[in-house]
């Protein structure tokens, strides 16, 4: 793998969709459709990350109560709901996970 | 606040609002520094990668897409599509930014991640004194780059102590980082199923070749996020925008 093609393709990216707006200083307005997209973009991007992340963290399906990936993803997803506080969210699911994994060896 | 806050305080303050949220990124950095040789990137690409792109999701994304044995262009789309997201935050703040001079606009951009961006807009809606709220977006920026290129180090270092740490599954901080992040937009029916559908997808498309999973699965959640919202507003005139929210 060519590293330093990589990481400036990947700055370009990365880059350019964060300048884009700054860059023109609002002079353009996105359709009304591409807004709307645009909010659904965040959630359903994050959400393909992470449901193989849990579901699959060894390459294969693994749907099932002993799998602590899965388990402490749920707990987390119940912890931001009743909390509403990202870094509570990520202390507990992190402590859940650390302790299903280490503390029971799951 | 009665009076004007100066630069330096904005500067800090913004450093200091962005901690929480660095707390959260530092085990984030570790682990993409011990996850780098594994998965084919040498120490020094690692962390390069983190001072020139500066995108964690991405970062991650692409480590798991190389180890994967991904192709160049397909590791480039995915940390594109990956990215979009940036374009809405840049959207929300571009009305607070575009009075700079292109020397603070580039900047500003360059450091417009997940974090910077819920610390950054919540500064915004205090409206009292905005004068130098440029400086407290420079302070979070900065406070979280140091941040990530300094843990993307201390993991590379780590990854060459303990040459097991790849298997202690710590990339789970990166799963409930993003949990917590995705939770607070649940807040209408077009939303949650967009969000149904991109996680059914990305596990029905996990073995579509050349990794292309994500981008679909990311496209189907937000098609359908679309249509259910023009479906309502269609029976409802008067029905809200479908929208984000931020704690």
């Amino acid at each position: 793998m060519n590293e330093a093609g990589l990481i400036a393709g990947m700055f370009a990216v990365t880059f350019s969709v964060r300048f884009f707006l700054f860059g023109v200083a609002g002079k353009i307005r996105f359709p009304a459709w591409m807004d709307l997209a645009l909010g659904f973009v965040p959630p359903a991007v994050l959400t393909a990350i992470i449901v193989p992340a849990v579901m699959m963290p060894q390459g294969e399906m693994w749907f099932s109560l002993t799998n602590p990936w899965l388990i402490s993803a749920v707990f987390a997803v119940l912890v931001a709901m009743w909390r509403k506080d990202l870094l509570q969210t990520i202390v507990l699911g992190m402590l859940m996970f650390l302790l299903l994994r280490f503390g029971f060896g799951w | 606040m009665a009076e004007l806050a100066l630069p330096r305080e904005e500067f800090l303050q913004g450093a200091k609002a962005t901690l929480p949220l660095i707390v959260g990124a530092i085990p984030f950095g570790i682990i993409f520094g011990t996850l780098a040789e594994p998965s084919g990137l040498s120490p020094l690409a690692a962390i390069a990668m983190s001072v020139i792109v500066f995108a964690g999701s991405s970062q991650f994304i692409a480590l798991g897409l190389l180890a994967a044995g991904a192709a160049l262009p397909v590791i480039i789309a995915t940390t594109f599509v990956v990215n979009l997201r940036h374009l809405l935050y840049s959207a929300n703040l571009v009305p607070k930014v575009r009075h700079l001079p292109l020397r603070w606009r580039m900047p500003l951009a360059f450091g417009l991640t997940d974090e910077t961006f819920a610390a950054v807009s919540n500064r915004y809606l205090r409206k009292d004194d905005l004068q130098h709220a440029h400086w407290f977006y420079l302070g979070s920026f900065l406070a979280m780059y140091s941040n990530w290129v300094l843990c993307t180090g201390v993991g590379v270092m780590l990854g060459e102590v303990f040459p097991g740490m790849v298997n202690w599954g710590l990339d789970f901080a990166m799963s409930v980082t993003f949990i917590g992040m995705v939770v607070p937009y649940l807040t209408n029916r077009p939303m949650w199923a967009a969000v149904i559908v991109a996680g059914a997808m990305a596990v029905a498309c996990a073995t579509l070749p050349h990794k292309l999973g994500l981008l679909v699965a990311a496209l189907c959640g937000i098609a359908v996020g679309v249509s259910l919202h023009w479906l309502q507003q269609s029976k409802r005139p008067s029905a809200g925008q479908g929208g984000e929210s931020y704690e």
